[in-house]
């Protein structure tokens, strides 16, 4: 409390007087120190003292000369107390970066708070002078501080970075913290060669993933420093936006991923990147390259390559067979089930596909759910039907009148990754019949349908994609029957049954 | 009436089957009526349209059809009366009124009361009291002596009127004492109500031999009915010898019984299937030309077969046999009821038998008693019962004799699960056992209406404490297995409760684990009284259903458990493994296909193999090919490789892994892989019928064929493995090419007319009886409507015909006065024209 009161008082003394100026080495003292509540305090007093002296403009704006150079001599008194009080004013924001790498979290909010407010204020009373109409007072390198201090490279800072997200929501700050963010991946990067940085990595996915682009020209007004000439400046135009946001993107992405990070920044591509992209094709090395990795990284890359091809005309050699190598067993546990079934039933809708192509697909689907939970098959059994009803062609698979009478082998490759060496229109759905004595009577019941001649209509299988085990549990259980058959086998104990497997193998110890 | 008001509506046609309703009507007749309502209503209304105060009729009940005329007048009296009271009134004169009776205040009669009081005894003393002689027969000397002693200052003005006065003193004294005569046997009769009262409540709790007493009485009182005259009612009633059923043999018995199991094998086949349940359901049961449809319905011979069983008569059921036969027989009353009751207690002492002939006697003569016996033989007899069953308890297994001598007969059913803690705690398994039979009996539902719901509660608690046996730190499972018996039992008799209670059970552990996925995004397995639970599912449940309200849940619950639960101990293991068992054995009749249950299985194989392995299979889900937790099954020693030795696992494994040394770990996980092979062998077994069996299968050969290092393995293991082996490769390869079932042809369109059945002339016959009723209310609705409109036109009508006459008169009165004026101008004018015609003159 008596540190707060002298604080206090010694800012009420510095705004009274200038004669008072050499108390200022009180507020900046335990500001340099780092103790937690002395900075607390120090902090905020800094923040009233140079707040009310960017408002009354008593800093020297313009460029600054080293402290102590000949240039001093030459001023007036009044010219001279600015000039000094500006020096402490840049102290005063050097120990303020240092203690966003403090421990406390309050500190680091403080100090990202104040010098915000500084950022706010600098941009209202600017400390350069304006040479020309063009120039932009924007205090870029007081904004390059903060976001140095927000991206630290061994810590994870999500906590201050969702703090700071507030302010992401002015145009113009929101533009030139994708610049220094652009800047500062060009120079940290550059020095660790190759090397992930999984903490730095992490931290700049969290400071720009929530960027929020704005989708016209006309939604951009509210920025935190207005210029007379804004609509000139570069900071108004939506296409210099994009263009910093494209090489923000570009400069993170051009590094080494860590595959969680990786799987991240897949998830949200086409949803909140691409779409703000001047030239989305410019991301097509990446998502070949992630399509190439194999696995759920493949599975999500499809979104983004999905996108391009269907609306930048992007080419993509043998993207078929690629898609036809990622089915395997995963795909049917795996959290992004749904979209890739979503995607590949977008890609496989086109009539125009040859009909050993989608046999292929056809056979490889169905035999890997031979190792599928019920959810899966509910919603992979209707989505073969439909491709049956896409391609007529196909249905050799279930229905071959005039085949061979018995086959020793079935005729399909699975091994084959050429769609069309699988030999799969030679083959039959086996594996399908097989599902018909599967336990789940649904899944039974949807198998069954493949005997029958198909109707025209395709299923929607929308609905089924997101299907849980849980929501099928829950389904089963809310089912009201009207009696309930009973074994009718005299229980002779636990495992008193004929033939019980468990006596075999357990005992009731 | 006139015939020139009558208006016939002329038909051109005759339309045969058509009623008329509007052939002839009376216009005028019609309207006046109209016209009248209107006056009555309508023009009433009008004529108050600017009028804001209401006549009310405040005349108490006036309009009240309740009440009855004579009670109205009373309570308006009395409404008068209260108005009136305390009101001190001027006017009212009658406001001192006192009531007198020859000249002398009634009050002060009833105040002289008290004291005749004193002397009101003499009556009954057979003696007359002096001022009654005096007031009866003149008084003579009495009245003298009264005189005497009433001294001189009375006098003789006094005299008549004093005379007067004892009169109706006595009166009064009579009157009193009449009523107090009257009280006093009112209030004994009520002692003596309220004595029988009391002595029917206790009459209930205490044993019957009081009542005896008092019935035996009675008997002294009526006459003994003749021995022989009863032996011969006796006669009448017994029952003919009829010629009973030969006894079956063995082999029939053996027979029967097999029938019956075959029917409920097809039964259960039938619902394995799965398909034609609707149609079964839907067949009407055949009727036949003799069926009266009075619901009754002979389904099965009630006559029990003299059997029996290891040379002695078999009884077991009979009891309960008897049990319903006595309560039949207690509906009807009479006399079987007695012999019944003498037969089934051999222990019943004599008294009790005189009594039973006391009741049935007694039953004849008065109605009230026989009703109260009837109820205390009920309870009686329910006692008994219970005893009867308890006994039987005790006969049929005499190796519990020792330790149950200790347990009361019978139990109520509990009503909350502590209480039914409470009742089996510290009781042997055996006594438990005891005590489920003994509550089930005691509390059987054909005893009490309430008892179903009591017993289906049991159900709940049962499977609860089960559980609650299972998470104990050392689970009884012995006394588990022995419980089952009991679950059973109450399963076959409430089947809805024993299934909802699991399906609670399952819905509360999937939700469990949903949550937990929701939270940290994977599970882990459930304890060991969720897998005693999905066991015991199968034991209560047939498992082969195509679907079926608790297994198919159980299925879905389980397909999770083995997809969604993560492996990283032992324990896991072993969990895991025991639901792939309970998954053989839940399609072990239907031989359903469970994908989860071949992955999990060459999962497990893949965790017993040493780590970077040249692949050539995939695993799935809780598995992953590298990573954390894997060769949690190898095993490298080769001591313990040797020393091992078959060894069934024990359950008990799962919740607490012993403080084992590292061989006994080693053998376990030998155990386990042991297990695995031994499931393959069994799935192979199971699914070789499936089309894509190699498909299904693949991996798991490639596992065996080119993984798993048979040759460190101890030698029964590798006995194991090539068994499993072989039942793999054994199978032939069958593909045959699939063929679609063919469709039905669809019927060719056909011309000819559709017939429509007319059952009603002039009535719409479309639609069905829905939509008929649907046109029917449109119809009614148009009707009404338009009526309504004509009626307001015709209100409107009515309303501007009184206003036009209003005017018309409202016009002529005007006419008529300024006529007046005028006529009186005229006059005036005229007298004065004529005035001063006068003066000119």
């Amino acid at each position: 409390m008596a540190l707060a009161a002298s604080l206090g008082s010694c800012v009420e003394a510095l705004l009274q007087s200038r004669a008072q100026a050499n108390r200022v080495w009180e507020l900046l003292e335990p500001l340099a120190g780092g103790q937690r509540d002395a900075a607390l305090g120090a902090g905020g007093a800094c923040g009233r003292l140079f707040g009310a002296l960017l408002r009354r403009r008593e800093l020297r704006g313009g460029r600054l000369p080293a402290e102590g150079s000949a240039e001093h001599d030459a001023l007036s008194a009044e010219q001279k107390y600015k000039l000094w009080m500006r020096y402490r004013y840049q102290d005063c924001v050097g120990y303020l970066a240092e203690l966003m790498h403090h421990d406390a979290f309050q500190v680091k909010e403080m100090s990202l708070c104040t010098l915000m407010n500084f950022v706010e204020l600098e941009a209202q009373y600017p400390l350069v002078e304006v040479e020309w109409k063009g120039t932009v007072t924007f205090p870029r390198e007081l904004l390059k501080v903060v976001v140095d201090g927000l991206l630290p490279l061994h810590e994870d800072a999500s906590l201050l970075i969702s703090r700071f997200q507030e302010y992401m929501e002015y145009d113009d700050v929101r533009y030139f913290v994708i610049k220094a963010v652009t800047e500062s991946i060009g120079q940290v990067m550059q020095k660790t060669k190759e090397r992930p940085l999984p903490f730095y990595q992490q931290n700049v996915f969290s400071l720009i993933s929530p960027i929020n682009m704005p989708n016209k020209e006309s939604d951009m007004v509210k920025f935190m420093a207005k210029q007379d000439n804004w609509e000139e400046l570069k900071v108004s135009k939506l296409q210099a936006h994009k263009q910093a946001f494209e090489k923000m993107w570009l400069s993170f992405l051009k590094h080494k991923l860590p595959t969680g990070l990786y799987k991240k920044v897949l998830v949200i591509l086409h949803d909140s990147i691409l779409p703000y992209m001047n030239e989305p094709t410019l991301m097509m090395d990446f998502l070949t390259v992630a399509y190439g990795i194999g696995g759920a990284i493949s599975l999500l890359a499809l979104n983004g390559l999905f996108i391009l091809i269907h609306q930048h005309n992007l080419e993509y050699p043998d993207f078929y067979k690629k898609l036809y190598s990622l089915l395997d067993p995963s795909i049917y546990h795996v959290k992004y089930r749904a979209r890739f079934f979503h995607l590949a039933d977008l890609f496989l809708s086109s009539s125009h596909l040859p009909a050993y192509l989608v046999a292929a697909f056809i056979k490889r689907l169905s035999r890997l759910a031979l190792t599928a939970p019920p959810e899966s098959l509910l919603m992979v059994i209707p989505f073969i039907c439909n491709l049956f009803r896409r391609h007529p062609a196909c249905k050799v698979l279930v229905h071959r009148p005039n085949g061979p009478e018995d086959m020793s082998e079935d005729p399909y490759i699975m091994e084959e990754e050429e769609p069309s060496e699988s030999r799969a229109l030679e083959s039959s759905l086996w594996e399908i019949q097989s599902l018909q004595n599967h336990y789940h009577p649904d899944v039974a019941k949807a198998a069954a349908i493949l005997n029958q001649s198909l109707s025209e209509t395709e299923d929607d299988i929308s609905g089924l994609l997101e299907l849980s085990a849980y929501e099928l549990f829950d389904k089963e259980v809310k089912k009201k029957a009207v009696d309930v058959p009973l074994e009718f086998e005299q229980v002779r104990g636990l495992f008193g049954k004929k033939n019980d497997i468990f006596a075999e193998h357990f005992t009731l110890d | 009436s006139n015939p020139f008001e009558v208006k016939v509506n002329r038909q051109k046609f005759n339309i045969l089957g058509r009623k008329t309703k509007n052939d002839v009507g009376l216009p005028g007749v019609s309207r006046s009526k109209a016209i009248r309502k209107r006056t009555q209503t309508l023009l009433k209304e009008y004529k108050e349209r600017g009028k804001t105060n209401v006549f009310k009729d405040k005349r108490f009940g006036e309009y009240d059809t309740k009440i009855s005329p004579e009670e109205k007048m009373i309570r308006r009296f009395a409404l008068e009366r209260q108005q009136n009271y305390g009101k001190k009134n001027i006017y009212n004169l009658n406001e001192d009124e006192e009531l007198t009776h020859y000249g002398q205040s009634l009050a002060e009669i009833e105040k002289l009361n008290d004291i005749v009081d004193s002397d009101s005894d003499t009556e009954e003393k057979g003696t007359l009291s002096a001022e009654l002689t005096a007031a009866h027969f003149g008084g003579g000397g009495g009245l003298l002596r009264k005189k005497a002693s009433s001294g001189q200052q009375d006098e003789e003005e006094e005299k008549p009127k004093s005379r007067k006065e004892l009169i109706e003193e006595m009166i009064a004294k009579s009157k009193q004492e009449k009523q107090e005569r009257q009280n006093r046997r009112e209030s004994a009769l009520e002692l003596t109500e309220k004595l029988d009262n009391d002595w029917k409540e206790i009459h209930t709790l205490i044993a019957r031999k009081p009542p005896k007493s008092e019935r035996k009485d009675k008997e002294v009182e009526k006459p003994k009915p003749d021995e022989y005259d009863m032996i011969v009612r006796e006669l009448g009633f017994e029952m003919k010898a009829k010629p009973s059923e030969r006894m079956k043999t063995e082999e029939e018995l053996a027979k029967e019984e097999q029938a019956r199991l075959q029917k409920l094998e097809a039964d259960r086949l039938r619902r394995m299937r799965g398909i034609d349940e609707d149609a079964n359901k839907k067949k009407p049961s055949h009727v036949s030309a003799d069926d009266l449809a009075d619901g009754f319905i002979l389904d099965k011979d009630d006559r029990r077969l003299l059997s029996y069983k290891d040379g002695k008569i078999n009884l077991e059921n009979e009891d309960e046999e008897e049990k319903d036969n006595e309560e039949e027989d207690g509906e009807e009353g009479g006399k079987e009821e007695d012999e019944s009751e003498e037969e089934s207690e051999e222990e019943s002492a004599n008294e009790d038998e005189e009594d039973g002939a006391a009741d049935s006697h007694s039953d004849l003569e008065s109605d009230v008693e026989s009703e109260e016996e009837a109820a205390g033989n009920k309870e009686r007899k329910k006692h008994k019962t219970n005893e009867n069953e308890s006994h039987n308890v005790k006969e049929l297994d005499p190796e519990l004799k020792a330790p149950t001598s200790e347990l009361p007969y019978t139990f109520a059913v509990p009503e909350s699960f502590e209480t039914f803690k409470s009742l089996l705690a510290g009781r042997t398994i055996e006594q438990q056992l005891t005590i489920l039979e003994r509550i089930q009996k005691c509390n059987h539902p054909s005893l009490a209406v309430g008892n179903k719901a009591k017993l289906e509660k049991l159900v709940g608690f049962l499977l609860e404490y089960i559980g609650e046996l299972a998470t104990l730190d050392s689970p009884e499972l012995k006394a588990i297995d022995k419980l089952v018996l009991p679950l059973y039992n109450l399963c076959q008799m409430f089947p809805e409760a024993a299934s909802d209670s699991i399906k609670f059970i399952l819905r509360d552990a999937a939700h469990d684990m949903e949550e937990v996925i929701e939270v940290k995004g994977r599970a882990t397995f459930p304890g060991l009284d969720t897998l005693i639970y999905l066991k015991i599912t199968s034991l209560l449940f047939p498992t082969s259903d195509f679907w079926h309200p608790v297994v198919t849940p159980a299925f879905i619950y389980m397909s999770q458990l083995l997809t969604k639960c993560r492996i990283t101990t032992l324990q896991d293991v072993i969990k895991g493994l025991f639901i792939c068992c309970l998954f053989l054995e839940y399609v072990s009749f239907s031989r359903r296909f469970v994908p989860e249950l071949i992955s999990f299985l060459v999962g497990v194989l893949h965790i017993s193999l040493p780590k970077k392995q040249g692949q050539g299979y995939t695993v799935v889900h809780p598995f992953t090919p590298a990573g954390k937790n894997l060769e949690l099954l190898l095993v490298c020693d080769k001591q313990d490789l040797e020393s091992w030795q078959k060894q069934h696992l024990p359950l008990s494994t799962v919740t607490r892994l012993k403080e084992a040394n590292r061989t006994e770990i080693n053998h376990m996980r030998l155990s386990c892989i042991a297990l695995c092979f031994d499931l393959i062998k069994k799935s192979a077994v199971l699914y070789e019928s499936l089309p894509s069996f190699h498909e299904i299968m693949r991996p798991v050969r490639i596992l065996l064929t080119q993984h798993v290092p048979v040759n460190e393995y101890p030698e029964k293991l590798q006995e194991w493995y090539h068994s499993a082996l072989k039942e793999l490769e054994t199978k032939e390869k069958h593909y045959t090419p699939l063929i679609c079932e063919k469709k039905k042809p669809v019927p060719l369109k056909q011309y000819t007319p559709k017939v429509v059945k007319v059952l009603e002339f002039g009535r719409k016959q479309a639609g069905s009886k829905k939509e008929q009723e649907r046109k029917q209310l449109i119809q009614r609705h148009k009707r009404e409507l338009k009526g309504a409109i004509r009626e307001i036109r015709k209100d409107n009508q009515f309303l501007a015909r009184t206003q036009l006459s209003e005017i018309m008169e409202r016009d002529s009165a005007r006419k008529r006065k300024v006529k007046e004026l005028l006529g009186s101008l005229a006059t005036q004018e005229g007298e004065w024209k004529a005035m001063k015609r006068k003066k000119g003159k």
